[in-house]
């Protein structure tokens, strides 16, 4: 009986548009916010911030990311692997060459110039659809891998290929190199999750939104209303590439720390990122955390118990996870294309009714 | 929507009767089917003009070439007095043309308030930063334009299925729903291709009664296809008659069912 719409009467229209109408969701979003910024940075420690919390909170941004360009406007995309690439490369040209100026500052450019390198390999999207454009984003993928292990001047000539993030801080504390605490790294990526996140909803619940939403409809009709298709596309492939930008330097400067980029932003990572999506739910930004935690979590909770618990061998719990992920990509692309996002929309409907089942 | 409620007075100061739009020698092909031969018609400001004729006979065609989707290879297209360049569709709905289709084309996924809102897409041009801080011009865009899209879902009277998933409509509400999407955007001239196909009779009089309102209180210039012989004759002022890509009869409703032509057209071909 707690969770009512009823009586949640809105007076204007701003009210009703704003991203949670009813009372009690908007009570919980502050209170996982306040839980995530005042508790988590002060109990954390180095496992749960490398194995689960870090990696969660910037694939949150990736699948944000692919989630606009896919799940609103959708467009198919298997490059995201190397749109991180771009990111994670140009920050760490940016921090090599500028050292003087702030690492946030390098990340939000680095999401800026991945916008860039997105939209233009967004421009044959107007041409092509559906699976030939999956395919076009595919050939993306391995020419930014082959381009950032063929060129030196991306790695700054080093011998071993690799990237190596230095030390940078903010406010004095550093947040990228091997001095980095926990909390440190939690904390920075928790910033820009929350803002990516905000800036995803207000884009997605306004005008921009429905253009995107509209292409994915039906582009026909979105065209009939005034929607110029090209521009909607290269939009949204800016726009997501932006956030995943922002991913790929998150992932390489504060998470790894050290990059290989055929090793960390291969063609896995691209299909890492729509599982993520598909499993969260398309065209949702909760989804996209729902998915960016299922498949962090999932592979911890199999090795907890399969390894740990029951003393399988490692590779038999690693297959055992690939069969698992499988199966649950052909559930929710079959039997429920919005994810485990309409799954909780539904447990709430149920909830809101309860208990009156009618 | 300003002067949604105001009598009709085109913000150019343009009258009713005047030419609207003029179609000179229109012909379009494809490959080697003539879909259209030279047909020349004009639609008067604040007219509902029908278009009626056999399955087949370029009706819709002739949409799809006011709207922009094909280009005709030969002809002209004149608007308010203008020549108009090839265009694309999404060109053409920003001079304020408005449409609606023949087999129903709304966004599935959206919900009936968003489906409407796309239509108002003209009205806003907020930047991509307003939007993104959802604050200024965004912010006091999406509340105007919601009042306006609000206006067209009480006048069409589908307040009580605002937020819900289009999917799930029947098909009458849907058809509904577009003529709300193409209201929305307050055109000049809106088309409307058999806006009443495959609904029962309480549904067409409902629509017939929308579609008569709509000219009425906000002046719109309404040119429509329909099949149905009786709805035409009671909805429209002039009557175009197209039979296998040519032109026919044009005229009042009267004139157009006294002509031998037509009378010969409609015995001679098995429509539905
Ligand atoms: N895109 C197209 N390609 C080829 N032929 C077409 C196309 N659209 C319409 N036609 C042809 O043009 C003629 C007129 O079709 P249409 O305008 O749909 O007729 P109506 O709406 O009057 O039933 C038909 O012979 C149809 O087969
Ligand atoms: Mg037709």
């Amino acid at each position: 009986m707690l969770y009512r719409e009823a009586g949640d009467f809105k007076t204007s229209y701003q009210e009703d548009s704003q991203t949670f109408p009813i009372a009690f969701d908007r009570y919980r979003y502050w209170a996982v916010l306040a839980f995530a910024f005042l508790v988590v940075p002060f109990v954390i420690n180095d496992y749960w911030a490398n194995a689960i919390l870090v990696p969660f909170l910037i694939y949150a941004i990736a699948a944000i990311g692919l989630n606009i360009l896919t799940g609103y406007c959708g467009q198919v995309s298997l490059g995201t692997g190397g749109f991180m690439a771009v990111g994670a490369y140009a920050c760490y040209k940016l921090m090599t060459s500028f050292p003087d100026v702030s690492i946030v500052i390098h990340i939000i450019l680095s999401g800026g110039i991945t916008a860039a390198v997105g939209a233009a390999f967004g421009l044959p999207s107007l041409r092509i659809k559906g699976f030939y454009l999956a395919v076009a984003t595919l050939a993306a993928q391995f020419f930014l891998v082959w381009l950032f292990n063929k060129v030196s001047w991306f790695y700054n000539y080093s011998a071993s290929g690799q990237i190596n993030a230095p030390e940078r801080t903010v406010f004095g504390v550093p947040v990228t190199g091997p001095n980095t605490e926990a909390w440190a790294q939690y904390l920075i990526c928790l910033v820009f999750v929350t803002v990516c996140a905000i800036i995803a909803r207000n884009l997605t619940r306004g005008s921009l939104g429905r253009t995107w939403m509209s292409i994915r409809d039906m582009d026909i009709a979105a065209e009939i209303i005034g929607v110029n298709p090209l521009k909607a596309k290269l939009t949204a492939f800016a726009v997501s590439s932006f956030f995943i930008g922002i991913a790929g330097a998150l992932f390489f400067a504060v998470y790894l720390g050290a990059v290989e980029v055929g090793e960390a932003f291969g063609i896995q990572k691209s299909f890492l990122v729509l599982f993520m999506i598909i499993i969260g739910g398309l065209g949702s930004i909760f989804g996209s955390f729902a998915g960016a935690a299922f498949l962090v979590v999932l592979p911890v909770v199999l090795k907890l118990i399969g390894v740990d618990l029951l003393g399988w061998p490692t590779d038999l719990v690693a297959h055992f996870q690939l069969v698992i992920v499988g199966a649950l990509i052909m559930f929710f692309l079959i039997k429920e294309p919005h994810g485990l996002a309409q799954l909780w929309r539904l447990a709430k409907e149920k909830l809101r009714l309860w208990p009156f089942p009618y | 929507m300003k002067d949604m409620l105001t009598p009709y007075v085109t913000d150019d100061g343009r009258q009713i009767g005047e030419t609207l739009m003029d179609m000179r020698n229109i012909t379009l092909r494809f490959g080697g089917v003539e879909a259209i031969k030279d047909i020349s018609f004009n639609i008067q400001e604040g007219e509902i003009r029908a278009i009626i004729g056999p399955n087949g006979a370029g009706k819709s065609s002739m949409l799809n070439v006011i709207s922009g989707f094909y280009n005709p290879q030969e002809g002209e297209v004149w608007f308010r007095g203008k020549k108009r360049p090839p265009m694309k569709p999404f060109q053409v709905a920003r001079l304020g043309i408005a449409r609606t289709f023949q087999n129903i084309a709304l966004f599935e996924g959206m919900s009936v308030l968003d489906n409407v809102m796309t239509g108002r897409l003209n009205h806003m041009n907020a930047g991509l930063f307003s939007q993104a801080l959802w604050k200024g011009r965004a912010e006091r865009e999406e509340t105007e334009n919601r009042e306006a899209v609000e206006r067209v879902i009480d006048f069409l009277e589908i307040q009580a299925i605002r937020k819900t998933p289009v999917g799930r409509l029947p098909y009458g509400l849907k058809k509904r729903v577009e003529l709300a999407r193409a209201l929305a955007a307050e055109p000049k001239l809106l088309l409307l291709d058999e806006p009443m196909a495959g609904m029962n009779v309480e549904e067409k009089e409902d629509m017939s009664r929308f579609i008569l309102d709509v000219n009425d209180e906000f002046g719109t210039t309404i040119a429509l296809i329909e099949h149905d012989m009786g709805v035409v004759m009671d909805l429209s002022d002039r009557v175009i008659v197209m039979d296998y890509g040519r032109k026919i009869g044009d005229g009042t409703p009267d004139e157009v069912r006294n002509n031998q032509e037509v009378i010969d057209a409609y015995l001679g071909v098995a429509h539905d």
